[in-house]
């Protein structure tokens, strides 16, 4: 694989579970790639299949009642899917590292922090003890842990919400991982503190060039933070862009949608734009397209097929049968906000 | 004891800060407080730990505001601000532990239960969690029906039809009247509890993170439902939450809170486009905005750590252990709630009506406090 390739590479992976409601297709189809030193952000509701996915790249979905049924994982060139179990333990944590979002129930509390640091450092690295305790100190340092010589032999509990993120990240990037998948990584975490958390992650991003894949249901976060954007909903992708194109010009009727109903705090509004209904039912999704319920734009067509994954252009797909139309009237809603600017201006 | 900083607040019996001249607020917060004592401080705590002082939370130290009748007032600060504490206590949910709750002048921290109780009527809450806050063993139409009937409303079919009538307002299919919370979404089960605090037609509503568990698709349908409530019963609201831009997008006023009390109050607009107090300007600064094109060229202030514990919170103002403009003067003096600008109140020694923009105000300056010696002095 050259330096500048992709390091992650999906196709059309599939993911099911087994339930007494019949069989959920949380992840159904996704395909797409992550070049070397990017950050992908997926957005997705709850249900959508964000998470899903990401367990899914690392193979930790619980079988049963889960199960990769079919796709292809390509992580450096190499499918995840048929690495034996013992090898995959070699990647997971010391090539692909991953930050949750609950950092109290990620760490062990009855292990001091230096020990959950150390035995990554240890198993993967081969470091002796005191490498491996030196080595703890210095990434508690880049994460920004006041005083980390002598805080870093402390129980978990003793951390703040905040500073137990920090731990994650540290813990996470002890290796210098290629890939970082980090799954709402401060959603359990107040304004200010997220915006640590987040300049955090830019900063050592910049350093050591990792690519990282942000999952949210926040589109603040992923605005600031990613250079491409993909959108799901019912485990599909609804949306691929780069992320100024995304936001500009949005090619399917949910993303727009998704985009109106989040309060800009910076212009004043009326009314907040709504999306009808409910998120969908994974076990009973509709036939057709599963947002047509809840879609504005729908027609029969929209109810009886399923729509194509339409090329807008190189870098922008849309699944969506007025994928065109929906993305010809964003521009042109874009040229008008630009024309208003202008007059404003002048 | 430790020595008890300077203080300067508003005494009792002084005009409250926050008033619009109008007298007309439907509730008036008077020097609120809540504190939690957690013991210790007794001779056993200082034989074994040699710690001497006894251990209160002030969740809620000292909170005056008024609310006027169809307005509402956005809360917003961090967890473990006191922000839901103070919510709980204007209801008296949770009892304060000092201070004044005065609805159409009559002070609800006086009432007996009994006659709390009948008030509860006019007053009524909506919280967070739509999971734990319903009953799993009662329908819909009896979690919405039981207040109607309490209250004496309506009993019988008559009661039925105003549960209906509920469901309809809050955009619940009438035909869901005999089902159970477990089998509603979280979004359909915010509607049922703002439909039983409906119930009993109230004039004043605190919002607890009513959108904070929800998707958001489904948070901005409950945040147009509740705004169209508001116009078409004249409800007030005291909208709780820590999520800026929802705050923004509801209120017409927004109250910034700190380890229990109150750091800027002003309109919405004004407090996201021109804050006062660093705290609240480092917390606007802190919301990504989803735009790309802002989101690149933004200043973001990072705040060093994290909130201090309420549990004897620090000395002074009690932001200065984060503040990037603190000086000594912060490490002592407990900041009024001073109006900087007309309507609009911020709690910083460092800023004055005089010089209210903190960037221009002279390294080791504080004009807030010339002011507050003032005031002090007369």
């Amino acid at each position: 694989m050259s330096r500048n390739g992709n390091i992650l590479s999906v196709k059309d992976l599939r993911t099911y579970f087994e339930t007494e409601d019949g069989t959920v297709k949380a992840v159904d189809g996704i395909t797409f790639d992550l070049e070397r030193g990017e950050t992908l952000g997926i957005v997705g509701e709850s249900g959508s299949g964000k998470s899903v996915t990401n367990l899914s790249i690392i193979r930790l979905i619980p079988e049963p009642p889960g199960k990769i049924v079919s796709g292809e994982i390509l992580f450096d060139g190499e499918d995840i899917r048929s690495i034996p179990i013992e090898d995959l333990r070699r990647i997971r944590g010391k090539r692909i590292a991953m930050i949750f979002q609950d950092p109290m129930t990620s760490l062990n509390p009855f292990m001091r922090i230096s020990k959950q640091l150390m035995e990554i450092t240890e198993l993967h690295l081969g470091y002796t003890k005191e490498q491996a305790y030196e080595h703890a100190i210095k990434m508690l340092d880049i994460v920004g842990i006041p005083d980390a010589r002598s805080r870093v032999d402390s129980y978990p509990h003793e951390f703040s919400g905040g500073m137990r993120q920090r731990v994650m990240i540290a813990m996470a990037l002890s290796c210098e991982p290629e890939l970082l998948i980090a799954d709402e990584p401060t959603t359990a975490l107040d304004v200010t503190i997220q915006a640590q958390i987040l300049e955090l992650i830019k900063k050592l991003k910049q350093e050591t060039g990792t690519s990282v894949i942000l999952i949210t249901h926040d589109l603040g976060v992923v605005a600031g933070m990613t250079d491409r954007i993909i959108v799901m909903y019912a485990g599909k992708i609804f949306e691929q862009a780069r992320t100024r194109e995304l936001f500009s010009a949005p090619g399917n009727p949910y993303t727009k949608g998704l985009l109106r109903s989040v309060p800009d705090p910076t212009s004043e509004q009326g009314a907040l734009y709504q999306i009808p209904g409910l998120p969908p039912d994974v076990a009973h999704l509709p036939p057709g397209c599963p947002f047509s319920p809840r879609c504005e734009r729908a027609e029969e067509i929209c109810r009886q097929e399923f729509p194509p994954f339409v090329q807008i252009n190189a870098e922008h797909h849309s699944l969506c049968h007025f994928a065109e139309e929906v993305y010809a009237k964003s521009l042109a809603e874009r040229e008008a906000r630009e024309r208003q600017k202008l007059t404003i201006q002048q | 004891m430790s020595q008890e900083p300077t203080t300067i607040q508003h005494s009792q019996g002084m005009p409250p800060p926050i008033e619009r001249g109008k007298g007309s607020e439907l509730l008036a917060i008077r020097d609120l407080k809540v504190h939690f004592d957690l013991g210790g401080g007794g001779l056993l705590d200082k034989l074994i730990s040699g710690n001497s002082v006894r251990r209160v939370v002030k969740a809620v130290d000292g909170v005056t505001i008024d609310i006027y009748p169809g307005e509402t007032l956005g809360l917003v600060g961090e967890s473990g601000c006191g922000k839901s504490t103070l919510g709980r206590a204007v209801l008296r949910l949770t009892e304060p532990t000092g201070g004044q709750v005065l609805f159409r002048g009559e002070d609800l921290a006086n009432l007996s239960q009994k006659e709390m109780r009948e008030h509860r009527k006019h007053l009524q809450m909506i919280f967070q969690d739509p999971y734990a806050s319903l009953n799993p063993r009662m329908t819909v139409g009896q979690i919405i029906g039981e207040p109607v009937e309490t209250f004496g409303i309506a009993a019988g079919r008559e009661r039925d039809r105003r549960v209906q009538e509920l469901m309809e307002t809050v955009g619940l299919n009438k035909r869901f009247i005999k089902r159970y919370p477990h089998e509603f979404s979280g979004g359909q089960r915010q509607r049922i509890g703002i439909a039983r605090a409906l119930a009993v037609n109230p004039d004043f509503i605190v919002a607890d993170e009513p959108i904070s568990a929800l998707d958001v698709s489904i948070q901005a349908q409950i945040m147009n439902l509740m705004e169209k409530l508001q116009r078409e019963n004249n409800l007030t609201y005291l909208f709780i939450s820590h999520d800026l831009r929802a705050i923004r997008h509801v209120s017409d006023r927004v109250a910034v809170m700190y380890l229990g009390k109150l750091v800027e109050v002003a309109d919405a607009k004004v407090i996201y486009d021109e804050p006062l107090m660093p705290y609240t300007k480092a917390l606007i600064s802190a919301v990504p905005v989803p735009d790309p094109e802002i989101e690149a060229t933004r200043q973001r202030i990072v705040l060093e750590g994290d909130v201090p514990s309420p549990i004897n919170p620090p000395q002074g103002c009690r932001f200065h252990t984060r503040c990037p403009y603190a000086i000594q003067a912060c490490k002592e003096v407990v900041p009024p709630l001073a109006e900087i600008k007309p309507n609009h109140f911020a709690a910083c020694i460092r800023i004055s009506p005089e010089q209210p923009d903190i960037d221009e105000v002279a390294p080791g300056d504080a004009p807030g406090l010339r002011d507050a010696q003032r005031v002090i002095a007369t």
